[in-house]
């Protein structure tokens, strides 16, 4: 068996919830049989030791998944161990009020097994469908962060800004797991802005890596790192990158293509564009033996600097489930395995291990116990300032609190 | 400082008039330049060379590695030289094609000499009614003189009050004018880390004062 003591780096897949006919068949899936595939999917990606499953939301058809946190949170009552987070939250068109609500539920349920990751949606008019203006995409998603990011940390936030209605003495509940705010990737495609927002948090980067060539996404992640350093969190290597991917496995390359072809050739992303020959050669898509696999991922960090996350897209472009679990049992078995051996070798000391929930408590509370928040009695005043909670002092004093 | 210049035809056959328009153009910029003591390079691209990945990186998002390199170098340039066939009204439905995928910004401030062709001379004005707000969308600067070369100008029936060659001239000039002694538009690399927010920026600007932005 495999080494999976090694908290370096996590390996999963990320969905993005696509409901595409099978070019091979014909038949295009109904919403009912992706949704009961996806936990299958996501639970046959803990059975195969994969660390991360991660999954998107959207607000139109051809996708299914517009309300992640209760994909997640009915997967992680099935799971042990795997870690559940998005490929995206929308930052954009979600009030940010709600992604603390929803997203601290899901951290308490999923007992820390959970993370994010903001991005700002893929298609326009879902800004139009929210009441918001696609034009602000940008200074929505640093407006909506900065509150989200308040929310987490403080009892009690006023807040008054553009994009939604003012906050006064408000308290956002429940308050994080252990008072531990989820951790937060920040993913991007092109924007420099995002590298950094994350890199000014002191939060994860992730990039894509599926569209666009390698070196494109090489200049993001070196602005993040360098930015990362610059705002006083750390080295540059001390940064927490993640990575997307993309691959088809068969035990012989050939298989592969042979198989993969009619998917690749009908996809909605790269379908009747170039040849999947050029594709694969441009991209991170590897389609091949898991050994070629290996290879191309196992050379990401030459790219990218030694990383904490790396995140495959498996289910989609039709591929029926069959064929998506034995994907899964092909990165489990024989390629994930390999990579956190070849990863671990030359891995700098300094570089960080990847986030998790208990990495964040130890970091804040060392030995001591983590602050388990309490209401106080509801007397209808909890907006008369101070904290609602009773390990803090009210406004009044002790003695108010009788 | 060498005064790089990017020449684009949109031309389709080979040899063609568009490609001997935008030679015809460069040369007489050259010219001017010479006179004018400046140093001087140009490279010439055809997109017919580039077409299959001007139509992929429309449908995929990102430019294969002859494109990338081509829009790098029209992007760094300090001037265009760009030069179309005039097909049904306008520039070709490839060299729309093209800009469509070019970086939004990355003709922004670059002077431009605009050419066309096409078998009359009763296309001429799409010069202005077609490309010219094309790059002022773009916030290119083109240059007043576009030169227009009909079939007829390459042969016996050509204009003789106003010949091909002086309007070439006449662009050339304004362009090299243009060029010679003037600030070369500022091309600031968004990901360089050293440039980036203007090099001394925080975060807490954009918190403060959000770029507007798709």
């Amino acid at each position: 068996m495999t080494d999976t003591t090694w908290q370096g780096m996590q390996f999963g897949l990320m969905s993005v919830s696509d409901v595409t006919r099978n070019p091979i068949t014909g038949e295009t899936p109904s919403e009912a049989q992706r949704i009961r595939d996806i936990v299958t999917i996501a639970k046959h990606a803990e059975d195969a030791g994969l660390d991360v499953f991660a999954i998107g939301e959207h607000h139109n058809p051809p996708f299914f998944s517009s309300s992640p946190t209760t994909t997640l949170a009915y997967i992680a009552a099935q799971t042990e161990r795997i870690i559940l987070s998005t490929s995206t939250t929308l930052i954009t068109t979600n009030d940010p009020v709600r992604i603390a609500e929803e997203y601290a539920m899901l951290q308490h349920l999923a007992g820390g097994r959970s993370d994010l990751m903001m991005g700002r949606g893929n298609t326009g008019p879902v800004y139009p469908w929210f009441g918001k203006d696609i034009r602000q995409g940008l200074p929505l998603a640093i407006e909506n962060y900065q509150l989200l990011h308040r929310l987490w940390r403080e009892d009690v936030v006023d807040f008054d800004g553009k994009f939604r209605t003012a906050l006064n003495g408000f308290t956002s509940t429940p308050r994080p797991l252990d008072d531990v705010p989820p951790f937060v990737w920040h993913g991007s495609i092109r924007t420099p802005e995002i590298a950094e927002q994350a890199a000014y948090y002191g939060d994860g980067f992730f990039a894509n890596n599926i569209f666009w060539p390698k070196e494109h996404y090489q200049r993001l992640i070196g602005l993040y790192r360098q930015r990362f350093a610059h705002y006083g969190h750390g080295t540059p290597e001390e940064a927490i990158v993640g990575l997307g991917g993309q691959a088809f496995m068969a035990k012989s390359s050939q298989d592969a293509v042979d198989q993969f072809r009619p998917y690749f050739n009908a996809a909605p992303v790269y379908g009747n564009g170039p040849s999947m020959e050029d594709f694969t050669e441009m991209t991170p898509l590897t389609v091949g033996s898991p050994q070629q696999v290996i290879d191309r991922y196992a050379a990401m960090r030459d790219t990218f600097g030694d990383y904490q996350r790396q995140l495959f897209l498996m289910d989609h472009a039709g591929l029926p489930l069959k064929v998506v679990l034995e994907q899964i049992d092909f990165l489990g078995h024989d390629v994930v395995p390999v990579l956190r051996r070849e990863l671990q070798k030359n891995r700098p000391a300094n570089v960080p291990d990847a986030p998790t929930h208990a990495a964040l408590v130890t970091a804040k509370y060392g030995d001591a116990a983590p602050r388990q928040p309490r209401p106080n009695a509801n007397r209808g005043d909890n907006v008369t300032g101070g904290s609602p909670y009773q390990d803090s002092e009210s406004a009044f004093g002790k003695a108010a609190d009788k | 400082m060498t005064t790089k210049i990017a020449i684009v035809s949109a031309g389709l056959s080979d040899p063609s008039s568009t490609r001997m328009l935008a030679d015809r153009l460069v040369q007489a910029v050259f010219a001017e330049l010479d006179a004018r003591g400046e140093e001087r390079e140009a490279r010439a691209f055809e997109l017919r060379d580039v077409a299959h990945d001007i139509t992929n990186n429309l449908l995929t998002g990102f430019a294969p590695k002859p494109l990338a390199e081509m829009n790098d170098y029209v992007a760094n340039a300090d001037a265009l030289i760009a030069v179309t066939p005039i097909f049904s009204t306008s520039y070709s439905g490839l060299f729309k094609s093209w800009l469509d995928a070019l970086d939004r910004d990355a003709l922004d401030g670059t002077p431009v000499l605009l050419g066309a062709t096409a078998g009359t001379a009763r296309h001429s004005l799409a010069i202005d009614y077609a490309m010219r707000p094309l790059f002022t969308y773009l916030h290119a600067e083109p240059i007043s003189t576009g030169v227009f070369a009909a079939s007829s100008d390459w042969g016996a029936e050509a204009d003789e009050v106003a010949p091909l060659q002086k309007r070439i001239d006449r662009a050339a000039g304004e362009l090299a004018g243009r060029l010679v002694g003037s600030a070369r538009p500022e091309k600031t690399d968004p990901y360089a880390p050293e440039t980036y927010l203007g090099g001394a920026g925080s975060f807490a600007d954009l918190l403060n004062d959000v770029p507007v932005r798709g």
